[in-house]
């Protein structure tokens, strides 16, 4: 069932809209994307850039209404997911694609011990006995690296620490292995050295599964270290996508440019750190034309009256620009001096 | 006038630095907590913190969550009590003032919060939020008050015209703005930023980091910036203070910090750090530190880092590590390093080169 061009995931032209009191708001409006087997993609965004969106459409978690998928495929081994009934998406999510979230705390049951918990999916998705399934989990925890598993399973969320929780999650999400993680800011809630050990559990764990990963972040250094390609978003749209080495070394995109330049180095001396100017767009009043364009150092008249083109930069490399060429031929220039 | 003279004979003296006289001095500062619930023992959240920040400098002060660092920021402004130990503001000690003397210093002593949500109240306008510090100090009142608001929401790079607003109304990034300029609406010396950025996108953090250092140059302030982030830290410090389970474990200049780390926490906090680059992301090193952070109720004995500690002997678990000049202002707080030798990597195992002077710190704490 796998596609022609090898793709275990491939999403075309999606729309999630959401019924606001300020009107409709296109929260993602046009994504295409694909994901190879074994690779990972990272989806980089300022809040209410619609990456969280993105994913909650590809695993159809929408509440819906407010939100609704107005169009678009999302090709699963093939299978679009948007065409499926709720019981065959059901059969997929969590056992095909799994998820993991940002705060490890809502997303683990508090009045269930994680046993129990890691327990419930492999008796529902792989038809476990109660003893195969307590057996299983036991060997997750191992494998995530809880130390003790055996007599911490029995355990309650509250009592592991924020970084044991999203090591609980993770076991949760690979119980079944999946071919899909998906990782919401997985270690926004934690600390440096927790961030450190959780970002090389996954790193390990996807070498030893195959598993392809989505890992959404804001933080570009996360971006960096983990991901093969990665998409940036803005105002509901994909204003970049290239190979992670590319984007870092030669961005095609203003904003891109910008984010990037206004990561404080650690290397570098100091001085005044680049900001971009201005406030992240209200989704729900974009302007005419390029929604970036209120916000670029670069805008020129027909930035605020014309949508810029989704360009091909090189084969893998394409940003949503009107000097697109420019921007990229800049950033070999200063790349190369 | 005359209680201000008087005070000064009260107080007593901080230790006497020999270049600059330090705007904040502090000294061997303990905040010791009951845990909530039934649980015994005592947090001691900071426990026995000395360092000084100087006139127009920004130290950065970083570590993990639950080290004690926003404790400590509250408990130089007294919005948190010290359990022990003393706060010099300009060689006054703050925590030995009363309630009406303390209001008239803190005056010169703000603060800006990290959540730019719950930090302003949602029923009071723009206006009343920047011009409230304006009255209770009284420093100015009706149109002079609200010319002074207009001109500090300028100062912080909004409209004049959002004084009728209310916060709900504006973005996280404008909202810290708001917060900024009420912290500035008294003209403060010293502001204690605890986390300022860590609620705001990327494009906004840069935003914030800018205008504080645009304030701190045009008007003179000396800031402690709290963060979790060593990015913003670097960038924004001129020293930073490391900070482990309510001690301080490093001092030094930004750049040092980030280009020569002595102690073993510093190294594994800063290889922890993602970079945006990944080139160097592919090929660095990382110290991979286990196990979490220890609790701060009865942390673990000696050097409270031990037990995460890849280059930890037998004596890291008995002695407290003082924290020592290991080179010219650079101090750190380890046994397993000395001014002679202050690479850990090249120390033998098993030798500790600073324990002589650890045991030396003990006893002279001990006949005090």
């Amino acid at each position: 069932m796998t596609t022609s061009n090898g793709h275990l995931l491939e999403v075309r032209d999606l729309r999630t809209y959401f019924d606001t009191e300020d009107g409709e708001v296109k929260a993602v409006d046009g994504i295409s994307f694909q994901l190879r087997r074994g690779e990972t993609l990272g989806i980089v965004g300022e809040s209410g850039s619609g990456k969280s969106v993105t994913n909650l459409s590809v695993i159809r978690l929408i509440p819906e209404p407010p939100g609704k998928i107005v169009s678009g495929e999302v090709l699963f081994n093939g299978v679009d997911i948007l065409g499926l009934s709720e019981e065959e998406v059901r059969k997929i999510r969590g056992r095909r694609i799994a998820m993991i979230f940002q705060d490890p705390m809502t997303s683990l049951n508090p009045f269930m011990k994680v046993s129990r918990q890691l327990m419930e999916i492999t008796q529902l998705h792989l038809g476990h006995s109660k003893n195969q399934a307590y057996a299983h989990a036991i060997k997750m925890l191992e494998k995530v690296g809880m130390p003790d598993a055996l007599s911490r399973a029995d355990s309650y969320p509250h009592e592991f620490s924020g970084g044991m929780r999203q090591r609980v999650m993770i076991a949760m999400a690979l119980s079944c292995a999946p071919e899909l993680l998906i990782a919401d800011e997985p270690t926004t809630a934690l600390d440096v050295t927790i961030q450190a050990q959780i970002l090389e559990l996954i790193k390990t764990l996807k070498q030893a599964t195959g598993t392809s990963v989505i890992l959404i972040t804001h933080d570009l250094g996360v971006v960096a270290g983990m991901t093969d390609h990665v998409i940036v978003m803005y105002a509901g749209k994909v204003f970049e996508q290239a190979t992670t080495k590319e984007l870092f070394a030669t961005p095609g995109n203003p904003y891109t440019k910008g984010l990037l330049r206004s990561v404080p180095d650690p290397v570098s001396d100091k001085g005044e750190l680049y900001q971009i100017p201005g406030l992240p767009p209200d989704v729900a009043h974009l302007p005419a034309g390029c929604p970036f364009a209120p916000r670029c150092e670069r805008a020129e008249e027909i930035c605020s009256r014309e949508f810029p083109p989704f360009v091909e930069l090189t084969r893998d490399h394409y940003s949503l620009c009107h000097f697109a060429h420019e921007v990229y031929a800049e950033s070999k220039t200063q790349a190369g001096g | 006038m005359s209680t201000e003279e008087n005070d000064v004979d009260i107080m007593k003296p901080p230790v006497p630095k020999p270049e600059a006289e330090p705007l904040i001095a502090i000294r061997d500062l303990k905040v010791h907590f009951k845990p909530t619930g039934r649980r015994s023992g005592v947090v001691k959240a900071v426990d026995g913190v000395t360092f000084d920040i100087f006139p127009g400098e920004t130290l950065g002060l970083v570590g993990e969550s639950g080290c004690g660092k926003s404790t400590l920021g509250r408990a130089i402004l007294r919005l948190t009590e010290p359990t022990a130990g003393q706060v010099f503001y300009r060689n006054r000690d703050l925590a030995d003032l009363s309630g009406r003397e303390l209001r008239k210093h803190r005056r010169h002593l703000q603060v800006i919060f990290q959540d730019p949500y719950s930090s302003l109240n949602p029923r009071m306008t723009v206006g009343q939020i920047v011009g409230e510090p304006l009255e209770t100090f009284r420093i100015a009142s009706g149109k002079e008050a609200e010319q002074r608001v207009q001109e500090l929401l300028e100062t912080v790079g909004l409209s004049r015209r959002f004084i009728k607003r209310y916060p709900h109304e504006f973005s996280g990034g404008q909202r810290q703005r708001i917060g900024i300029a009420r912290a500035l609406a008294v003209d403060p010396d010293f502001i204690v930023a605890d986390e300022p950025i860590s609620a705001l996108d990327v494009s906004i953090q840069a935003q914030i980091l800018n205008l504080l250092e645009k304030l701190q140059r045009e008007k003179n302030l000396t800031y402690l910036f709290i963060s979790h982030d060593l990015r913003a830290i670097r960038h924004a410090s001129d020293r930073v203070a490391v900070m482990y389970l309510g001690r301080l474990v490093e001092v030094a200049n930004a750049e040092t910090i980030y280009s020569d780390p002595l102690m073993p926490y510093t190294k594994a906090l800063i290889s922890a750090v993602p970079v945006p680059d990944p080139t160097i992301e592919a090929t660095r090193r990382r110290i991979v530190l286990q196990g979490d952070v220890p609790s701060a109720i009865n942390p673990p004995r000696g050097c409270r880092f031990h037990t995460r500690c890849p280059y930890a002997i037998e004596a890291c678990r008995e002695v407290v590590p003082p924290l020592v000049e290991i080179k010219p202002n650079h101090f750190a707080a380890c046994i397993r390093i000395s001014p002679e030798q202050p690479d850990i990597d090249k120390v033998a195992a098993n030798e500790a080169p600073g324990l002589s002077a650890a045991l030396e710190a003990a006893n002279e704490a001990a006949i005090q």
